[in-house]
C-alpha cells in the first residue's frame, strides 16, 4: 500500500506543489494548514513520514515536532523540517525537538522525492 | 519526475496577495510604542511565507525584498531592535513593491527595479542599525526562580543575526568566564545568555561532558564591572569566575551548548550537532541529524560524515524504527487525499452554476404556472410537490448565490492605508473607522465598488475633514474621523462613506455651479443641491491638489455605481460633516422587482426604487402646456411617464386614472410610471441585453418570466432623468 506522508505547511501553493508531486511518485498525501491541524490529522491517520514547515500561526513545526515525538505512535517516524534558509539555529532547534533531517526551502519537485526516497523510498 | 510548476503560479498569486493584504492591515495596526509581538510575529510570518513560495517558483526579486523584510523582522520580533515608525512606512513600501513585482510576474504591468533596490537599502539600513541593541540590554534583571531545580535543556547561545550585530566590537576585550550553573533554573540560563549576547560575542568553551559548569569566551567593549554586574545578579558570585584576556582573534563562530537531558536521551533525538552535518546540507539542500529517530541507516553512514561508534544509543531506534514503518505500511488507512477546509475554484465555475440555477428558477416558475391551471383539490400530490420544488429551488439558489458573497472587509481593508498616507501628505489628522466589515456581497460588487468608495474616501479626507487648527477652532476635536459604514437594509446594502468635516457649502456650490453654466436655482432642495457634486466638471475645491479636486472622478464615481444598479445619496450640514451613502442591489444576479403590464407587454421595476403605487383621481392629473402631464402626489407635482409611449405599445388603458401609476424616486428625483396594471412581486434573473441582444433606452436588463416569455427590467433612474429633463 502506499505510503502516507503528511505535509504541513501554511502556504497552499507550497502545500499543492509538495503534494502534486509525492502524488505523482505513488504517495499518499495528508495536507495540514499548520501545527495544530497537522498534530488532529496525525492523532487520527497512520503516517509515515512528516514533511513540516517551520513558521506557522497558531503552532510552529518545532512545538508540532515535540508533541509528536511524545507520542508512542510518532517516535520513530522520520520528520523532516523545512528551513527557508540553511539556518544552524533552526536546524539545531528542530534537531533538539527531534528531527529526523532538514530539507532547505525553496527545493525543486526532485529534490523532495531524493530526500524522502532516502527516508522511507 | 519533471513537474511543470507553472500551474501552481495563480495559486501562489492568489495566496501572496492576500499575504500582503495581511501583513499590510497588521502594519497599520501596529502601535510603534508598544508593538503587540502577535502582530510582528504574524507580518514575519507573511513575508516568510511569500519568500517560501517565490523561492520555490523561482521569483527571485520577491525572493530578494522578502529576505530583507524578513531580516529586518525577526530582529524587531526578537527584541533586538526597537520598532520605529520609519520602519513601518518602510515595510508598507516594501509591500507595495512586493504587490508590483506580483503584479509583473502575472503578466501585468512592470515593476520598478530601482525602487526595490531603494527599498532594499533602506531596509538593510534599518536592520544594521544596532543602536538600539545595546541598550535593550537589561543588566538589573532580577531572576526570582533561582530555587528552581537544575533541569539540563538544550541553550541556543548561537544566533546568525548577533554576529552581524557585534562584528564591531573586534577593537574591545575579551573575558573567559566560568560559573557554576548546578542551582540557576532553564529560563534564568537563557535569560543570562541573551543578555551576554547582548553586552557582545558569546562563545561557549564548555566541554561536552561537563554538566553543571559553564566555561564561556565574551568579546565586549563592555568594561569588566559590567560583565560582573550582569553575571552576579544571576549566579552564584563565590562560583563565579571573570578572567580578561587579550584578544584572539577568534572566528565569529558561535558554538551551541547541548546538555543532554535525560528524556531527549531516551528517543536519541541528540547527540553533538557537529559542524559537519550543517556543511552536508548546503551542498545538497537537505540533511539528516546523526542520531535523530528514523534516519536511515545508509544516510547516517555515508552523509553526515559521522563515526558510528560515537553513537552507540541510537542504532536500535533505527532498527526498531522501520520495523514500525512496515508496520504502518500494512494498516495505512484510507486517508483521503486533501483534507484541507476550503477550496479554490475558478469564478467561472461559480457562474456557471449561478446562471443554471437561474434556468432552473425559471424553469420552476413556468411548471408552477402550468400547474396552476389544474384544480388544487383534484391535483393536490401535483400542488404540494410543486410548493417543495418552490422551496427548494429558492434555497438552491440562495446558497449558490452565497458563494460570490464576500465580507465588505476585503474593501475595506484597504483604506487604512489610503488614509494614513493620504493624511500624512495633507498634513490632518484622520482616524479612519469601519463598522460592519463582515457584511456580505457579491463578489462582483466587491470589485466594481473599490474604486468609487476609495474615491469617496479621499475626497472626504480632502474636502471634508479640516486641518486641526480650523477643527479646534470650531470647538471639534483635532483629529477627524472618517466612518466607513456597511449594512443591510432590505435587499439592498448600504454602504457609507461620513466624515465629521466642514459640511457642504450651499451657496458654494449653488455659486460655482452658476459659474460653470448649470441649470440651477436657489429653490433648489438641498438633496439636489449636493447632488451637483455628481456633475462632470464640478468641484469646488479652492485649490486643485494632486489629490483631488480636478473635478473629475465625482461624476466617475456616480456613473460607476449606476451601473451596479445602485444609487448615491448624501446628507450634510454645514460645519458638522457630510455623509455619502451608496446603496446597492445585494447581488448583480438577482433582482427584486415588481412586475407591470403594459398592452401585452409585462416589465419589471426595480423594487428599490419604488416609493409607492397608486390609482390617482382623474383630478390629480395636469397638463403643462402641451407638453406633457404631470400628477398631485400629497402636494406635490410629479411628472407622469407613460410607459406605452416610451416604449411606443398600445395599451389596454389609455387614461391615467384608470390605470396605475408607479411611483419612483432616484437621485433626489420623482417621476409618475403610468402602467395598465400591476402583476406582482417577482425575484427575476437578469439576463444582459447587451451581450444578447443590444442596448435598449430604457431597460437595464432583460429577463426571462415564467411562461417563457422576456421581460425588460426597467432602467428606473434613467427613466426618471429623462422626465426630468422633459420638464425642463
Amino acid at each position: 500500500m502506499a505510503k502516507t506522508i503528511l505535509a504541513v505547511d501554511d502556504s497552499a501553493s507550497i502545500r499543492q506543489m509538495v503534494t502534486f508531486t509525492l502524488k505523482g511518485a505513488g504517495y499518499e498525501v495528508i495536507e495540514a494548514v499548520d501545527g495544530q491541524d497537522a498534530f488532529d490529522k496525525a492523532s487520527h491517520h497512520q503516517i509515515n513520514l512528516i514533511l513540516t514547515d517551520i513558521n506557522m500561526p497558531r503552532m510552529d513545526g518545532l512545538k508540532l515536532l515535540e508533541l509528536l515525538r511524545k507520542l508512542a505512535q510518532y517516535k520513530n517516524i522520520p520528520i523532516l523540517i523545512l528551513t527557508t534558509e540553511s539556518s544552524d539555529e533552526i536546524k539545531a532547534k528542530g534537531r533538539a525537538a527531534g528531527a529526523t533531517g532538514w530539507l532547505v526551502k525553496p527545493f525543486d519537485p526532485k529534490r523532495l522525492l531524493e530526500v524522502i526516497g532516502k527516508v522511507i523510498g | 519526475m519533471s513537474t511543470d510548476l507553472e500551474q501552481f503560479y495563480e495559486i501562489f498569486f492568489e495566496e501572496s496577495s492576500e499575504l500582503l493584504a495581511d501583513m499590510e492591515a497588521c502594519l497599520l495596526r501596529l502601535d510603534v510604542n508598544s508593538p503587540d509581538l502577535e502582530d510582528l510575529n504574524a507580518i514575519f510570518r507573511a513575508a516568510h511565507s511569500i519568500k517560501g513560495g517565490a523561492g520555490t517558483f523561482g521569483f527571485t526579486d520577491m525572493t530578494e525584498m522578502t529576505h530583507m523584510l524578513e531580516t529586518l523582522l525577526d530582529r524587531l520580533r526578537k527584541g533586538e531592535l526597537e520598532v520605529r515608525s520609519e520602519m513601518v512606512d518602510a515595510f508598507l513600501k516594501a509591500g507595495d513593491v512586493i504587490k508590483a513585482q506580483l503584479d509583473g510576474h502575472r503578466g501585468e504591468g512592470q515593476a520598478d527595479p530601482t525602487v526595490a533596490e531603494a527599498i532594499c537599502e533602506e531596509l538593510k539600513r534599518l536592520s544594521e542599525d544596532t543602536q538600539e541593541a545595546a541598550s535593550i540590554v537589561d543588566t538589573k534583571t532580577v531572576f526570582s526562580d533561582t530555587k528552581a531545580k537544575p533541569v539540563s535543556q538544550e541553550i541556543d547561545v548561537g544566533s546568525g543575526v548577533d554576529k552581524v550585530s557585534h562584528e564591531n566590537i573586534a577593537a574591545g576585550l575579551s573575558f573567559i568566564i566560568e560559573f557554576s550553573s548546578t542551582d540557576l533554573s532553564s529560563t534564568a540560563l537563557e535569560n543570562l545568555f541573551s543578555n551576554l549576547k547582548g553586552l557582545g560575542n558569546l562563545e561557549n568553551l564548555t566541554p561536552v561532558n561537563v554538566e553543571g559548569r559553564y566555561k564561556l569566551a565574551l568579546t565586549t567593549s563592555s568594561s569588566e564591572e559590567d560583565v560582573w554586574e550582569t553575571l552576579a545578579f544571576v549566579v552564584d558570585p563565590a562560583s563565579l569566575k571573570i578572567e580578561a584576556t587579550t584578544i584572539d582573534n577568534t572566528p565569529a563562530k558561535v558554538a551551541e551548548i547541548e546538555i543532554l537531558s535525560e528524556s531527549i536521551h531516551d528517543t536519541g533525538a541528540l547527540a553533538e550537532v557537529d559542524e559537519l552535518t550543517c556543511e552536508a546540507s548546503s551542498v545538497s539542500g537537505y540533511g539528516f541529524f546523526p542520531g535523530a529517530p528514523a534516519v536511515p541507516k545508509n544516510i547516517e553512514d555515508s552523509e553526515t560524515g559521522l563515526d558510528q561508534a560515537q553513537l552507540p544509543n541510537t542504532c536500535s531506534n533505527k532498527n526498531e524504527s522501520q520495523v514500525t514503518n512496515k508496520s504502518f505500511g500494512k494498516t495505512n488507512a484510507a486517508a483521503s487525499a486533501s483534507e484541507t477546509s476550503s477550496i479554490r475554484v475558478s469564478i467561472e465555475k461559480v457562474d456557471q452554476m449561478i446562471n443554471l440555477v437561474g434556468e432552473l428558477v425559471i424553469t420552476q416558475a413556468m411548471l408552477a404556472q402550468t400547474a396552476s391551471q389544474y384544480d388544487p383539490v383534484l391535483f393536490e400530490k401535483l400542488y404540494s410537490g410543486m410548493s417543495q420544488l418552490e422551496r427548494n429551488t429558492r434555497d438552491l439558489q440562495e446558497s449558490v448565490m452565497s458563494i460570490r458573497m464576500m465580507p465588505i472587509s476585503f474593501v475595506f481593508s484597504r483604506y487604512p492605508r489610503v488614509v494614513r498616507d493620504l493624511a500624512a501628505k495633507l498634513n490632518k489628522r484622520v482616524e479612519l473607522r469601519t463598522v460592519g466589515e463582515n457584511t456580505e456581497l457579491d463578489k462582483g460588487l466587491i470589485e466594481k465598488i473599490a474604486d468609487p468608495l476609495t474615491h469617496l474616501v479621499r475626497n472626504s479626507l480632502d474636502h471634508g475633514v479640516e486641518v486641526a487648527e480650523k477643527r479646534m477652532a470650531a470647538g471639534k476635536p483635532a483629529q477627524g474621523t472618517i466612518t466607513l459604514r456597511a449594512f443591510h437594509q432590505g435587499g439592498s446594502i448600504v454602504i457609507e462613506v461620513s466624515d465629521d468635516g466642514a459640511g457642504l457649502n450651499r451657496g458654494k456650490i449653488l455659486a460655482k455651479a452658476k459659474e460653470r453654466g448649470f441649470p440651477v436655482h436657489d429653490a433648489m432642495t438641498d438633496q439636489e443641491v449636493w447632488l451637483l457634486i455628481f456633475e462632470a466638471g464640478f468641484s469646488t475645491a479652492d485649490q486643485v491638489t494632486d489629490v483631488s479636486g480636478r473635478g473629475v472622478g465625482m461624476d466617475v464615481v456616480k456613473r460607476n455605481i449606476q451601473s451596479m444598479g445602485g444609487r448615491i445619496d448624501i446628507e450634510s450640514t454645514f460645519g458638522s460633516g457630510t455623509r455619502i451613502s451608496i446603496r446597492l442591489p445585494l447581488t448583480l444576479a438577482i433582482l427584486d422587482g415588481l412586475s407591470v403590464v403594459v398592452g401585452d407587454q409585462m416589465f419589471i421595476v426595480p423594487l428599490n426604487y419604488i416609493t409607492e403605487s397608486l390609482q390617482p383621481a382623474a383630478t390629480d392629473i395636469k397638463t403643462v402646456s402641451g407638453q406633457g402631464r404631470v400628477v398631485q402626489v400629497r402636494g406635490e407635482y410629479l411628472p407622469v411617464i407613460a410607459l406605452h409611449e416610451f416604449f411606443n405599445l398600445r395599451p389596454s388603458v389609455t387614461e391615467i386614472h384608470k390605470g396605475i401609476l408607479v411611483i419612483l424616486e432616484a437621485e433626489g428625483h420623482k417621476a409618475a410610471l403610468f402602467v395598465d396594471d400591476l402583476v406582482g412581486q417577482h425575484q427575476v434573473v437578469i439576463k444582459s441585453l447587451e451581450s444578447n441582444y443590444r442596448r435598449v433606452q430604457g431597460a437595464s436588463g432583460a429577463t426571462i418570466m415564467g411562461d417563457g416569455k422576456v421581460a425588460l427590467i426597467l432602467d428606473a433612474a434613467a427613466l426618471v432623468m429623462a422626465s426630468q429633463q422633459e420638464l425642463v
